[in-house]
C-alpha cells in the first residue's frame, strides 16, 4: 500500500509499503476514505518528539471501511468507521473510568518503558506518533491496522459525509474537553489562546456550555476570523498587548476560565520564548511554552486553567507562584476520544456543532508531503488538510 | 532486624541500605542470589483466575518473553530454558519451596542452575480494582556485574524483564491479547523471534 512515512525533520515521503494484516483477535483493518494532518504532526515534522524512526507512518486523525475483522471484532466488514487517536483496550481500570487516554494496555509492554521512566507511568498508545506512544503505524496510508477494534472505533450512520465527521477522531473531542476542563459556568468570560482547530473547537464548546463570552488570541487574521464567526471576540498579540487587553476587557478582573490550545511549539517574539526556542534547538529543553505562561498570568484569582496542548517534556519558568499565590486549577491531558464520541457525534448529527467550517483544503494521499509544507508555512490560510487516497 | 530499625514500610527491594538483599535472603525461603528486583502490577481481575493461570507453569511462556520453554517435571519442580543476550540459552532446575493457594508462590533454582535464583510471586485481593500481583526475585546475573551490564544493553535484564513480563501478564489476563504495533503477522513473529 502507499502511505506517508517520516524521514527526519522536515523529510516525510509517501512510500510503498507493506499492507497491513490482522495480528490480534480484536483487530480489525480499515481502508481508509479520509484522514487529516494535525497540528501535533508539525511537532514531529519539526522534530519536536523524540523515539521517531524513520519510516514510521504519520496520520492519527483518519477513518474508513472495515475491510477485514479479527475473530473478537465487534464490527463488520463495510461499516462506515471513524477511529479515535487514542488505542484504549476498554477492560483496565483506567478504561472502566473512561480515563482512556490513561489506558494501561494500549502500549506494547516494551515501549512502555520510556514513558514509565519520564512521566512515572506509561499512558495509552497513539497512532502515527513515536515509538514512545507505542511505535503504531498511523492512519495517512491506504490501510490501517487498528487495534482494540471493539472497544475504539465509532460507527458512522449510512450517507453521513466524512468531512462532517472526521474530526471525531481526535481535534472534535479535544476541543470539547478543554472547554470541559475549564469547569465553565454561566456568564463566565473564558479565553483561549491559539486558534487552531483545537481552539475553535474549544470556542464553540464553551458557548455551548453556557459561556457568556469567549475571547480568542493568536496572530493569524483568518484564523481570529474563523473565532469571530463563532461569536467570539478576538486579540492579536501582534497588534495588541494580551494581558492588558484582558485586564480592560474584563473590567480588571481577568478570564475565569483560560484555554491554551497552543502548546509546545508557540509562536511569538517574546523573551521567554526566544529563551525557550534557544533550549529547545541546544536541547537544554524541551518545550517552549509562552502561551501557558501568560494564560497562568492572565486568569482570575481562583479560576480555571484548561490545558489541552501538546507538551511533552520539562519547562522551566513556569509561574508556580502565581499559579499557587491565585488559587488556580490546573486540568489537562490527552483526550479521553472513546468517551466523547457517541455525544459528539449526535451532537453533528443534530447540527449543533459546525465541523467542516475548518477544512482549507483538499488532497490526495499521495500529496500529503506538500499538505505538510504548506500547513507549516502558510498557517493563516491553511487551517486544516484533509487527504483522501485516490481523490485525484 | 534490631528494634532501633530505622527501617519504614517501604518495600525490602526499594532499600538504599547495602544489606538489603541479605534481608531480603532471610525474608525468603531458601534465597538465592545477589540482585534484588520487585515489580508490582495491579491487574483487574479476580485473585483466584490470576493464580490458577499463573501456578500452571506450561502458562508462562506466553507473556514471558525471553522463556523459551518449561517443562513441568512434576507438583513442585519445572525446568526452565531461558534465552539470554547474545543468543546464550540459560537453564534450570526450580522447584516450588513455599505456596498458598490464591496468595502466593515460592520458588528457588536447584544447585547447578546456570542463572541462581530464588523469588516469590504474591496475589492480594485488591476489590474492585481486581488483584495486585507483586514479584520479588533474588538472582545472580551471569558473569557477576559486567554480565547484568551487558544484559541490560541488551535488554534481557532480569529487572527490566520482570516489569515487562508483569504487564504483558496483565495484558492478556484484562484483555485476552497482548499488545503489539506490529503492521502485519510477518512482523510480529519477527518481534517474538
Amino acid at each position: 500500500m502507499r502511505a506517508l512515512a517520516w524521514h527526519g525533520k522536515h523529510d516525510v515521503r509517501v512510500d510503498t509499503v507493506d499492507d497491513p494484516e490482522i495480528v490480534n483477535q480484536r483487530d480489525c483493518i480499515i481502508k481508509v476514505t479520509a484522514t487529516a494532518i494535525c497540528g501535533s504532526d508539525l511537532h514531529l515534522y519539526d522534530g519536536y518528539i523524540p523515539t521517531m524512526q524513520a519510516g514510521d507512518i504519520l496520520g492519527h486523525e483518519f477513518m474508513g471501511e472495515v475491510v477485514e475483522v479479527g475473530a473478537k471484532s465487534t464490527l463488520k466488514k463495510g461499516q462506515k468507521v471513524v477511529v479515535p487517536f487514542t488505542i484504549a483496550c476498554g477492560s483496565c481500570y483506567h478504561c472502566g473510568k473512561h480515563q482512556y487516554s490513561a489506558c494501561d494496555n494500549g502500549l506494547p509492554a516494551d515501549n512502555q518503558d520510556i514513558a514509565q521512566e519520564i512521566y512515572g507511568q506509561p499512558m495509552s498508545g497513539l497512532f502515527g506518533y513515536s515509538h514512545m506512544t507505542g511505535g503504531y503505524a498511523g492512519g495517512q496510508a491506504e490501510y490501517v491496522r487498528v487495534p482494540f477494534s471493539d472497544v475504539g472505533p465509532i460507527v458512522i450512520p449510512d450517507g453521513v459525509e466524512d468531512e462532517k465527521v472526521l474530526f471525531l477522531s481526535d481535534i472534535l473531542p479535544t476541543g470539547w474537553m478543554a472547554a470541559e476542563n475549564a469547569q465553565i459556568e454561566p456568564g463566565d468570560t473564558v479565553a483561549v489562546w491559539g486558534c487552531g482547530p483545537v481552539g475553535l473547537f474549544a470556542v464553540q464548546s464553551a458557548f455551548l456550555m453556557g459561556a457568556e463570552r469567549v475571547i480568542a488570541i493568536d496572530h493569524f487574521p483568518h484564523r481570529l476570523e474563523l473565532a469571530k464567526k463563532f461569536g467570539a471576540e478576538t486579540i492579536n498579540y501582534e497588534e495588541s498587548a494580551v494581558y492588558e487587553a484582558l485586564m480592560v476587557m474584563t473590567g480588571g478582573i481577568g478570564p475565569d476560565a483560560v484555554i491554551d490550545s497552543v502548546g509546545l511549539e508557540a509562536h511569538g517574539f517574546f523573551v521567554d520564548n526566544v529563551v525557550d526556542q534557544i533550549k529547545a534547538s541546544t536541547f537544554l529543553g524541551t518545550d517552549r511554552t509562552h502561551s501557558i505562561r501568560q494564560a497562568i498570568i492572565a486568569c482570575r484569582k481562583g479560576g480555571r486553567v484548561s490545558m489541552p496542548a501538546v507538551y511533552g517534556g520539562f519547562v522551566d519558568k513556569f509561574p508556580l507562584g502565581a499559579f499557587m499565590e491565585k488559587g488556580l486549577t490546573l486540568k489537562t491531558g490527552q483526550t479521553h476520544v472513546q468517551h466523547y464520541m457517541p455525544a459528539l457525534l449526535n451532537a453533528i448529527m443534530e447540527g449543533k456543532i459546525d465541523t467542516t467550517f475548518l477544512i482549507s483544503h483538499r488532497m490526495d494521499l499521495e500529496d500529503a508531503p506538500k499538505g505538510y509544507d504548506m500547513f507549516k508555512n502558510n498557517q493563516n490560510e491553511v487551517t486544516k488538510v484533509v487527504l483522501k487516497p485516490g481523490f485525484n | 532486624m534490631t528494634e532501633s530499625d530505622p527501617r519504614d514500610d517501604a518495600p525490602l527491594s526499594t532499600s538504599k541500605r547495602s544489606d538489603a538483599v541479605a534481608d531480603a535472603t532471610q525474608h525468603l525461603a531458601d534465597g538465592k542470589g545477589s540482585s534484588i528486583v520487585a515489580r508490582a502490577v495491579t491487574i483487574n481481575r479476580p485473585v483466584g483466575e490470576l493464580f490458577a493461570y499463573f501456578r500452571d507453569f506450561a502458562n508462562l511462556p506466553t507473556f514471558m518473553e525471553n522463556v523459551e520453554r518449561i517443562d513441568v517435571l512434576d507438583q513442585r519442580r519445572s525446568h526452565w530454558v531461558v534465552r539470554g543476550p547474545a543468543g546464550k540459552s540459560y537453564e534450570w532446575t526450580s522447584a516450588i519451596t513455599d505456596e498458598a493457594q490464591d496468595s502466593f508462590i515460592a520458588w528457588s533454582s536447584e544447585d547447578g542452575a546456570d542463572v541462581p535464583n530464588s523469588g516469590r510471586v504474591e496475589f492480594r485481593d485488591a476489590g474492585a480494582r481486581g488483584t495486585v500481583v507483586v514479584a520479588t526475585i533474588l538472582y545472580d546475573p551471569p558473569g557477576g556485574v559486567i554480565g547484568k551490564l551487558i544484559a541490560k544493553m541488551f535488554q534481557r535484564e532480569p529487572a527490566i524483564q520482570a516489569r515487562r513480563d508483569l504487564r504483558r501478564f496483565k495484558q492478556l489476563m484484562e484483555t485476552g491479547e497482548i499488545a503489539t504495533a506490529a503492521m502485519n503477522r510477518k512482523q510480529h513473529e519477527e518481534e517474538l523471534a
